[in-house]
């Protein structure tokens, strides 16, 4: 079977964005920062461990009718730096972005020290700076190494 | 002093240390000559937590400088009973100071807190975050008995959850130290204080036992271990007990070495070394005044010809 083949086993969208090339394992967590467990009514196709020639295997997000913050995307760089982002518009992809692994993640996720002012219900948003194998609380000073993030998301 | 804020050791150079303790020692040699300086300024207290040395001596050190003080008081009678956010406490009083300073059980809260005022802000503690006025006056009990560069530093007791080791050690990779972390294996360094201490190339071991660096020290620091941190009080008394000095342990310490703590002691400290020429807890404590003197004279002072 060619990898077209496969490629088709995950149908196109309309409107929407695209997120390949997703480190295996990652789209859960993807649908974690995006907030989207089904109950929202979106239309959303799920590759899992997908054969790949950029990664041996990769998963595959596509979500109808919705693009990514600033901040996912930003997240989506820390668990994720090889992920891309595809933005479609009547099947054909408009705009196809790497990601940049930001200097800071804002909101999104929660900080894992319990005791910290952003878990108290101050008026403030999470903020972590992005350390070269982690992020950091901007507030407690807590770490949060890269496999952990997952763990963290502050999603509803 | 270029920043407003006063929120953690970590953003204290050498250079800014050593001008809040040299002004520290030219209030310590002339302190009447640092009355008045301060007449009309109010500096605003807010403690969220239980404070004696702490509040007392900001307390003194803003009306030695001829300024006053204003106190929320206890939290128990206090808005914030009331649930009012911290956010909203800080914007309300810093319309009533000049200066605030910020005692809360959050780690973050005064970095949170800088967001929301404009006045100078001082960290009096933030949880098992950061103590940096602590850190100040430590290093200045340091500098007076020992000097900060070329010594070997021994931290002993609570190393996770103790603020004020946080800040020390943090401020201490400024200087030439050797630093030695000595506590049980449960209450080791946090993460992210190691992290910032690998960062700085800082010459740091850490041990199970004081015993085995002991006679290498200039100086011993010792912390509270708290019987809170424990889930069991027999597992709490057998490893506080390995972190109790007497005078007799002390025999195998340099003659000169320097025994501090930032106080209150319950028992690691027993009181027979208060009579040896090592304790240097109660003068440390005492320091508390001028250092804390000379920070708020930096912080009021600025934005005039400084």
């Amino acid at each position: 079977m060619s990898d077209i083949d496969r490629e088709l086993r995950v149908s196109k969208i309309r409107n929407g964005t695209v997120i390949d090339h997703l480190a295996a394992g990652h789209a859960l967590n993807v649908l974690a920062i995006l907030g989207i467990d089904g109950s929202g009514g979106e239309s959303v196709s799920i590759g899992m461990n997908v054969p790949s020639d950029k990664l041996a295997k990769k998963d595959i997000v596509k979500v109808e009718d919705r693009e990514l913050s600033e901040s996912e995307v930003d997240v989506l760089s820390v668990i994720s730096p090889e992920a891309t982002i595809n933005i479609v518009r009547e099947y054909d992809v408009i705009e196809k972005k790497r990601i940049d692994r930001p200097e800071y993640v804002d909101g999104v996720l929660a900080c894992p020290n319990r005791n910290c002012i952003t878990n108290d219900e101050e008026p403030i948003h999470t903020r972590f700076a992005v350390l070269d194998d982690g992020l950091r609380c901007d507030y407690c000073g807590e770490i949060v190494r890269e496999d952990e993030v997952p763990a963290h998301l502050d999603v509803a | 002093m270029r920043q407003d804020h006063l929120i953690s050791a970590t953003q204290l150079s050498r250079a800014d240390i050593e001008a809040v303790l040299d002004r520290a020692a030219e209030i310590d040699a002339d302190p009447s000559a640092w009355q008045g300086r301060h007449e009309g300024s109010i500096l605003g207290l807010c403690f969220f937590e239980p404070s004696t040395r702490t509040r007392m001596s900001f307390d003194t050190a803003m009306k030695r400088l001829g300024g006053r003080t204003i106190d929320m008081g206890a939290v128990e009678s206090s808005s914030v009973k009331k649930g009012e956010t911290l956010a909203d406490t800080m914007r309300v009083l810093e319309g009533y100071a000049d200066a605030l300073v910020l005692r809360h059980p959050s780690e973050g809260s005064a970095k949170m807190a800088t967001e929301f005022v404009d006045v100078p802000l001082i960290n009096a503690g933030d949880g098992a975050g950061q103590h940096p006025t602590q850190t100040l006056l430590d290093l200045y009990t340091m500098r007076q008995n020992v000097g900060l560069d070329d010594v070997t530093v021994g931290i002993m007791g609570d190393l996770k959850y103790g603020r004020t080791v946080h800040s020390l050690a943090s401020a201490l990779t400024n200087f030439d130290t050797r630093q030695h972390f000595v506590s049980p294996e449960s209450l080791r360094l946090p993460r992210s204080v190691r992290y910032d201490l690998h960062e700085s190339g800082a010459q740091v071991r850490e041990h199970t036992a004081l015993d085995d660096v002991l006679s290498e020290l200039d100086i011993l620091y010792v912390t509270r271990i708290q019987r809170e941190r424990f889930p069991d009080e027999n597992e709490y008394l057998k490893v506080a007990g390995e972190y109790q000095i007497s005078a007799d342990d002390l025999r195998a310490a340099k003659d000169s070495l320097t025994v501090m703590h930032p106080l209150p002691r319950v028992d690691e400290i027993a009181p027979d070394v208060d009579h040896t020429a090592h304790a240097t807890y109660f003068e440390q404590a005492h320091n508390g005044v001028p250092v804390r003197m000379a920070l708020l004279d930096m912080l009021l002072s600025e934005g005039e010809d400084e």
